[in-house]
């Protein structure tokens, strides 16, 4: 099989269009055996009650939303280097499951905040550099809303999006640098007690949920960007016509 | 390749030198902004002190940014930037020398006002020392990413306020390393690792930032 061929936007089409519901599937099929795992078989946390549960979806959240960021970095480099016009769709389509993910992982974790911490909002170093890669999400979005013609965007958000990708360690870094001078020792956050390994087998089978959910909403999203992009086309009128 | 450099920055100091009014709007609105905090605060001393690096810090990022939004527009609109693009020298260096002008007209002046705004903020003498080399190492940082972001925000509509979208969260580091100086002379530790650090990222930003501001204007000019 020649990858290559399926970086030409017509069998990329075809193929994601095949894939797409055997992703959607296996998303549905992990989410429901972890949420099953996180609600009934995982035991009550000694320590946090029955709260705690709430990180089965944080943590998997958190994890995506960072890792969308590099896989968006990822596809920009490949397109900035060998010009192919997929890898921008890609990143394109990537963008707003990762913002999602972010905002997710900053909810969950204020309801986690408010039992545990009493608050709903610490500036806890975590929190707040999550917060700022869902800023950095948002300007790219931006970006790409406020530029009318398909390549300048695909580029400028890529340069932007590999800055950021660069920034994210230093932010991160300076964030915690920051936390530890300003937040002192008053409270030592998130120090994960060994944890029973049915927690940990649920919050990995939820990963895997939100992995293959991203897979299956960026594709999706990814087909429809590519139908948008090459609309004037061949392929595209005959399949608008068989629609 | 050096006389490029210099004409580059020499021409930007002119054309600002003509226009007074332009680049003290920036430094205004940076009085301004801090000059509102204890207004909003309350003038207490004691406050005022220890939010002064903060205050200080985060009104020279928004003038920074609110300058930077024609750091390459005016060139765009006439169409002498095209034409730069066009010559044989680096793009490179025309955005450093961007860069540095930019920095000569915005942060140079900047420092000259801080230590009056830090004495109005009841800062004792050395932290005011350490606030001007903070913002003498930090604001290069800012004239060189937000030329990153002036570049691909060009002739955008609401590109002024899209710059501060694209721009402000990768200014975290220089704000809280900076900032983190002042405040680390007022609680006695000293700022040297906060200097040290800051420097390291300034020389990070010299590093990368012109090759990237070179690649967006050469994708917004396209």
């Amino acid at each position: 099989m020649n990858l290559y061929h399926y970086a030409a936007p017509a069998a990329f089409y075809g193929l994601a269009g095949r894939l797409i519901p055997w992703f959607a599937w296996g998303a549905a099929l992990f989410a429901a055996a972890g949420l099953y795992i996180s609600f009934f078989v995982a035991p009550t946390d000694f320590q946090q009650g029955e709260a705690y549960r709430i990180i089965f979806i944080h943590v998997p959240a958190a994890w995506m939303s960072m890792f969308i960021y590099m896989v968006m970095a990822f596809w920009c480099a490949i397109g900035l280097a060998f010009n192919t016009r997929l890898s921008f769709l890609m990143a394109r389509a990537l963008a707003p499951t990762g913002a999602l993910f972010c905002f997710l992982a900053l909810w969950t974790g204020a309801l986690w905040g408010k039992p545990m911490w009493g608050a709903w909002w610490v500036w806890d170093a975590r929190l707040t550099s999550e917060l700022i890669l869902l800023f950095l999400y948002v300007g790219i979005m931006a970006l790409w809303a406020a530029i009318d013609d398909p390549k300048r965007g695909d580029r400028a958000g890529a340069l932007l999006i590999l800055v950021g990708a660069i920034n994210v360690p230093i932010i991160y870094f300076s964030v915690k640098w920051w936390n530890t001078l300003h937040q002192g020792s008053s409270i030592n956050l998130m120090q994960a007690p060994s944890m029973a390994a049915t927690m940990l087998i649920g919050m990995l089978v939820m990963a895997i949920a939100a992995w293959l959910y991203t897979i299956a909403v960026a594709l999706v999203r990814a087909r429809g960007l590519v139908l948008a992009r090459e609309r004037h086309t061949e392929w595209v009128q005959k399949i608008i016509k068989e629609a | 390749m050096w006389r490029f450099l210099m004409t580059v920055i020499r021409r930007d100091l002119l054309l600002a030198a003509r226009r007074k009014g332009d680049w003290l709007t920036a430094q205004f609105f940076f009085i301004m902004v801090v000059s509102m905090f204890p207004l909003g605060i309350g003038a207490d001393p004691e406050q005022l002190r220890r939010v002064a690096g903060g205050v200080l810090w985060v009104a020279a990022l928004l003038a920074s940014l609110l300058s930077l939004a024609r750091l390459y527009a005016d060139d765009h609109r006439d169409g002498s930037l095209e034409q730069m693009l066009l010559s044989p020298q680096p793009t490179v260096l025309l955005a450093l020398g961007k860069a540095i002008a930019h920095w000569l007209i915005f942060g140079l002046p900047l420092l000259l006002i801080a230590p009056l705004l830090g004495m109005q903020f009841a800062l004792p003498l050395e932290a005011i020392l350490v606030l001007v080399a903070s913002l003498a190492i930090g604001t290069p940082v800012l004239s060189l990413l937000g030329g990153i972001g002036a570049a691909l925000t060009l002739g955008l509509r609401g590109g002024g306020t899209l710059l501060t979208l694209l721009i402000l969260p990768l200014y975290v580091p220089a704000l809280i390393f900076g900032a983190g100086a002042v405040d680390g002379v007022l609680a006695g530790m000293g700022a040297e690792a906060q200097l040290s650090l800051l420097g390291a990222f300034m020389g990070m930003s010299l590093l990368i930032a012109p090759w990237v501001t070179a690649a967006a204007l050469r994708v917004s000019v396209d």
